[in-house]
Formats: C-alpha cells, sequence, structure tokens
C-alpha cells in the first residue's frame, strides 16, 4: 500500500480542504448515500499515507481514525450520523419500494432511476466512481519466466541440421565410394590369425588383457568404468557448468578419456604377431577396421 | 478449358504452367497432403506463425520445440555431434535393410552372400562399405557426444537422468557394431568375436552361462551367427530406438540443451 499514485494523494487533500474537517464530511457522505459502505475505506486508503507514513498497519481505516474518530468502537462521528440518516430514509419510503418490486420490474427500474441522479450528480468531485483499493502490480500479476533469447528452429536450427547431415552423407558415400571395407578370407576355426584382434574400441580392453587377468580386464574395469561413468552425475555434486570452477571433473575426465584412447591406439597399432608389442615403422601395421 | 486469358491472345507455356501449379496447390489432395505452414503449401509466407507451424505440423520435424534458445543453435557448441549420431543410425539403418535382402545368416551362405554383394550386386560394394563406415562413425560420434556433454556439464542437474540413458545408448551402440563385426563370416569376424566373446566369459561366477547364452552352444558357429544376426537387425535396434526416444524427449523436457556456459 506503500505506493498511492501521486494524484490520487493530491485529490484527496484537494478534497479534504474542500470538505474542512472531518465533521463536514457528513454532507458530502449524505449526498452520496449510494455509496455509503465504500466511502470509509476509500478516504481511508487514500488518506494513510498522507497522515501516517510509518503506520503501514495495512489496517487503512485505523490510520484515518486518529484523526477524525470519536468513541464508539473508532467508528467516525459522521459515519454515524449517516447511517442514521439513511435508515431514516430508507424507513421512510420503505412502505411503496417493496410494492413497486412486487408490481413489476420496469416501475422499479424507474423507481430507481429516478432517485439515482441525486445522488451521482453530487459525488465528491462530480465524480461517480470511487478506488477501492490500490494494489500493487506485483502481488497480483505473476510473471511466470524471464523472458529468454529465442529463435525459431525452422529455419535456423533446420537449415544447420540439414546442412550438416547432407555433409556426413556425402562425406560417408565419397570415402565408402573410395575406400572397400576389408573383408578377408572366409572364417576357419582351425586356422587362428596372428595376431587375432577385437574391434577397435575393445582394443583398449584387450590391451589390458595384457597386463591384468582377463576376469580383471575383460569385465571388471569396464563395468565399474561403465557404472562410474552412469553415475557421474550423482557423484558430481558442484552445480557450476564453468570449466573454471570444475577443474578437478574436467582433469579426471581427460585422464579417463586419455587412457582409453592410449590403450587403444597401443592396441591397434603397435601390437604385431603374439600381441607383442611393435613400432608399426618396423614391422608394419596389424590392424584392420 | 480456356485457350484464351480474356486479352485475346494465347497464354504462354510458362503462365499455363504457373496456372497447373496453382490448381494442384489449391486442391483438396494437396491441401490434405500438406497441412498449414508446410513450405509447399499455397501462399506460405515467412511469418512467425507459419515458422511455428512447420515444427507443429510435421511429424518429424516434432522432436523438436518450436523455438529454442540462441545459443543452441551455435554449432560450435554442440558441433552436431548427437544429431550426427541419430542420422548415423538412419543411415545405418537404409543401408542396413539394403544389406538384408542378399544376406542370410547361415555359415555356408553368409561370405559367399557378402562377396556376392562385393561383386555382383548392383552398388552392393558401395552400400556395404557405407554401412561399415558409417557404424565405425556412429561409435566415435557417439563417444565424442559423451566427452562434449561432460566438458559442457550437462549432465547435471536436471539432465541427471538423461546422462544416464546416454550411456545405456553408448553401450548398446558399442554392442550394435561388435553384433555387426560377425556377419560376414570372414576370418576377420571371426576371430575378432572370438577374442571378445572369450573375455565375456571370464564374467565372474557366470561367466560360461554369459558365453553360452552369446555363442548359442559351446564353439563360435552357426547358432552364433544366426542369434547375433537377429541381435543386430532386430533386438538390438529395437531397444536403442526405445531408449532415444527417451534420450530426445527428455532433452526437452529437461529445457532443452544446456549451457551457454
Amino acid at each position: 500500500m506503500a505506493d498511492v499514485p501521486e494524484h490520487l494523494l493530491k485529490r484527496s487533500q484537494e478534497r479534504r480542504k474542500a470538505l474542512g474537517l472531518p465533521v463536514e464530511g457528513e454532507e458530502a457522505g449524505a449526498a452520496a448515500a449510494s455509496d455509503a459502505p465504500e466511502t470509509p475505506s476509500e478516504e481511508a486508503a487514500v488518506e494513510t499515507p498522507a497522515a501516517s507514513d510509518a503506520g503501514g498497519g495495512g489496517d487503512a481505516g485505523g490510520g484515518d481514525g486518529e484523526a477524525i474518530t470519536e468513541d464508539k468502537g473508532g467508528i467516525p462521528a459522521h459515519l454515524l450520523e449517516r447511517s442514521r440518516k439513511r435508515k431514516a430514509a430508507l424507513a421512510g419510503g420503505g412502505g411503496g419500494e417493496p410494492a413497486a418490486a412486487g408490481a413489476g420490474g420496469a416501475r422499479a427500474a424507474a423507481a430507481t432511476a429516478v432517485a439515482a441522479p441525486a445522488p451521482t450528480s453530487s459525488g465528491p468531485g462530480g465524480h461517480t466512481q470511487r478506488l477501492l483499493t490500490v494494489v500493487k502490480s506485483g502481488s497480483i500479476q505473476q510473471a511466470r519466466a524471464e523472458a529468454q533469447d529465442k529463435v525459431h528452429v525452422w529455419p535456423h536450427l533446420l537449415a544447420i541440421e540439414l546442412a550438416s547431415i547432407l555433409s556426413l552423407t556425402a562425406f560417408v558415400t565419397v570415402f565408402s565410394a573410395l575406400v572397400k571395407a576389408p573383408l578377408l578370407g572366409l572364417a576357419d576355426v582351425n586356422q587362428t590369425p596372428n595376431p587375432s584382434k577385437a574391434p577397435w574400441y575393445f582394443l583398449g580392453l584387450q590391451e589390458l588383457l595384457k597386463m591384468f587377468h582377463p576376469m580383471v580386464a575383460g569385465v571388471t574395469i569396464p563395468g565399474v568404468a561403465l557404472g562410474v561413468l552412469a553415475i557421474t552425475p550423482y557423484i558430481d555434486k558442484n552445480p557450476s557448468n564453468k570449466p573454471t570452477d570444475r577443474k578437478f571433473a574436467v582433469i579426471m575426465m581427460t585422464m579417463f578419456l586419455m587412457m582409453w584412447a592410449v590403450l587403444v591406439i597401443i592396441g591397434s597399432f603397435f601390437r604385431g604377431e603374439g600381441f607383442n608389442f611393435v613400432f608399426p615403422w618396423n614391422k608394419g601395421i596389424f590392424f584392420e577396421l | 478449358m480456356a485457350t484464351t486469358n480474356g486479352n485475346g491472345h494465347r497464354p504462354k507455356v510458362a503462365e499455363r504452367l504457373a496456372e497447373i501449379g496453382d490448381k494442384t496447390r489449391s486442391s483438396q489432395a494437396w491441401t490434405s497432403i500438406f497441412r498449414p505452414g508446410s513450405i509447399y503449401r499455397k501462399g506460405y509466407t515467412d511469418s512467425p506463425r507459419n515458422r511455428s507451424y512447420v515444427i507443429m505440423n510435421n511429424v518429424l520435424y516434432h522432436l523438436h520445440p518450436v523455438k529454442v534458445k540462441r545459443h543452441a543453435v551455435k554449432v560450435s557448441y554442440t558441433l552436431c555431434l548427437g544429431g550426427l549420431s541419430f542420422f548415423l543410425f538412419i543411415l545405418l539403418t537404409v543401408t542396413g535393410i539394403f544389406l538384408m535382402f542378399f544376406y542370410r545368416p547361415t555359415v555356408t551362405e553368409a561370405y559367399a552372400n557378402v562377396q556376392a554383394l562385393e561383386t555382383a550386386v548392383t552398388f552392393g560394394s558401395l552400400v556395404r562399405n557405407m554401412h561399415r563406415w558409417a557404424a565405425h562413425l556412429m561409435v566415435l560420434s557417439v563417444f565424442l557426444h559423451m566427452a562434449r556433454v561432460f566438458y559442457h556439464g550437462a549432465y547435471k542437474s536436471p539432465r541427471e537422468f538423461n546422462w544416464v540413458i546416454g550411456i545405456i545408448l553408448l553401450t548398446l551402440t558399442l554392442l550394435l557394431s561388435f553384433t555387426g563385426y560377425l556377419l560376414p563370416w570372414d576370418q576377420l569376424s571371426l576371430w575378432a568375436v572370438t577374442v571378445g566373446t572369450n573375455m565375456m566369459g571370464y564374467t565372474p561366477v557366470f561367466g560360461p552361462q554369459v558365453k553360452y547364452v552369446l555363442l548359442g552352444s559351446k564353439e563360435i558357429g552357426s547358432e552364433t551367427l544366426l542369434r547375433w544376426y537377429v541381435l543386430h537387425v532386430l533386438m538390438l535396434p529395437f531397444v536403442i530406438v526405445i531408449f532415444m526416444a527417451v534420450h530426445f524427449w527428455r532433452v526437452r523436457k529437461d529445457g532443452g540443451i544446456s549451457g551457454p556456459l
């Protein structure tokens, strides 16, 4: 409630000036009888910041009451007076109105139409509308998400995808036209080639086989490696994705990847007959893709 | 059939073609095939609305959201590795279907069939080469994709589970490649698979059983060939497609690709 627009404050001050002290307020209040219940809250809402900045209780009536109130539970005297007048007026017309309502909607409407102009014409400052409350926009409007810098997938992303797909297809086609896939002799169980090598992506494991017991090299190490890799997101509690904040993770992963790369390269190019270490420039390459 | 266009002169060929094109594109058949937003539809204009429709009204493009973060279309961030892995899978499916027409997974025929592919079948050699090189490339691209995702820290919340799916996809990719390795039934495939399955035979506790399940018998033979053929062309592709679907779906649900750094 802190931010009351300035024009409202101004209007409130003007009105107070025009009305003089609060006791005189009942004149206008009584005239605008149709709005009776709303009047105090409006006045209060508008006047609160002006009257007491530090009040802040949210109960606008309190701020107003200090200036105007008499006893009787804090209800301003002029309001009590107005209420009394209104009740008297209703009691006076009470005999006729139910009859009119009973007779028909048209007559009732006519009656109210006749009654209405009197209060409206003499509203405060000539206004017929009243301000109920001032609500800060933030308290009722919720911004769902912050606006992001986005682009349409078509054409921006699809064009890139098409270009990359076409390039890759062209590359694979041309490469396949130029380089033949290996096809050795018919499989023969009785004739073991020397060396016998696994597909290249398993040559790291085959390399480990040279160093460890097969159960360790062939099953345990790859199994544990895959397992640890799979649960990495649950181990790594560091929320940052900036390389400078996660040096340990980057170093570990690089060492892990490099280890496999080195093992695969050694297994592919530096292992000759009997899977013994050779230099490819001495003995040639024992490797088929 | 109007042979004049009202001005008295005969319409030119270009005008006739334009008219035919116009009629075709406003026909019921055409508009039923190409949904609103299709660039082939009559009156396609480059508007934000149509750009959205292109994605929303096409089942293939529907893997994408209508819009993505601007940095997500930077090639230098993703290097297209994930998308290209998927495309290589499609390429392998297409070339693999072609190869299936000429291949029988039996010990007596497999090798001869591959030889016939190399020598007698039109484009047989080219397609076989493509299938093999694309397979190696896919292993490589999936591996590099994993490295890329790690170095970008893209496996962190909320993408932890998608990373796990990714590791499963990496394993499945290796298995797909390895099962295909045996099928030519030449010395290379036989002994590579022998080395591989011997390794798996050292699985703790269940070693012999694992090896038996993989080979279909005590020794590598015709049972193994059939088994690995079915795994290669049917079962593993089926499984990997399911995991890929989850993977792509989670990419979208977890808020698109990660970053920027």
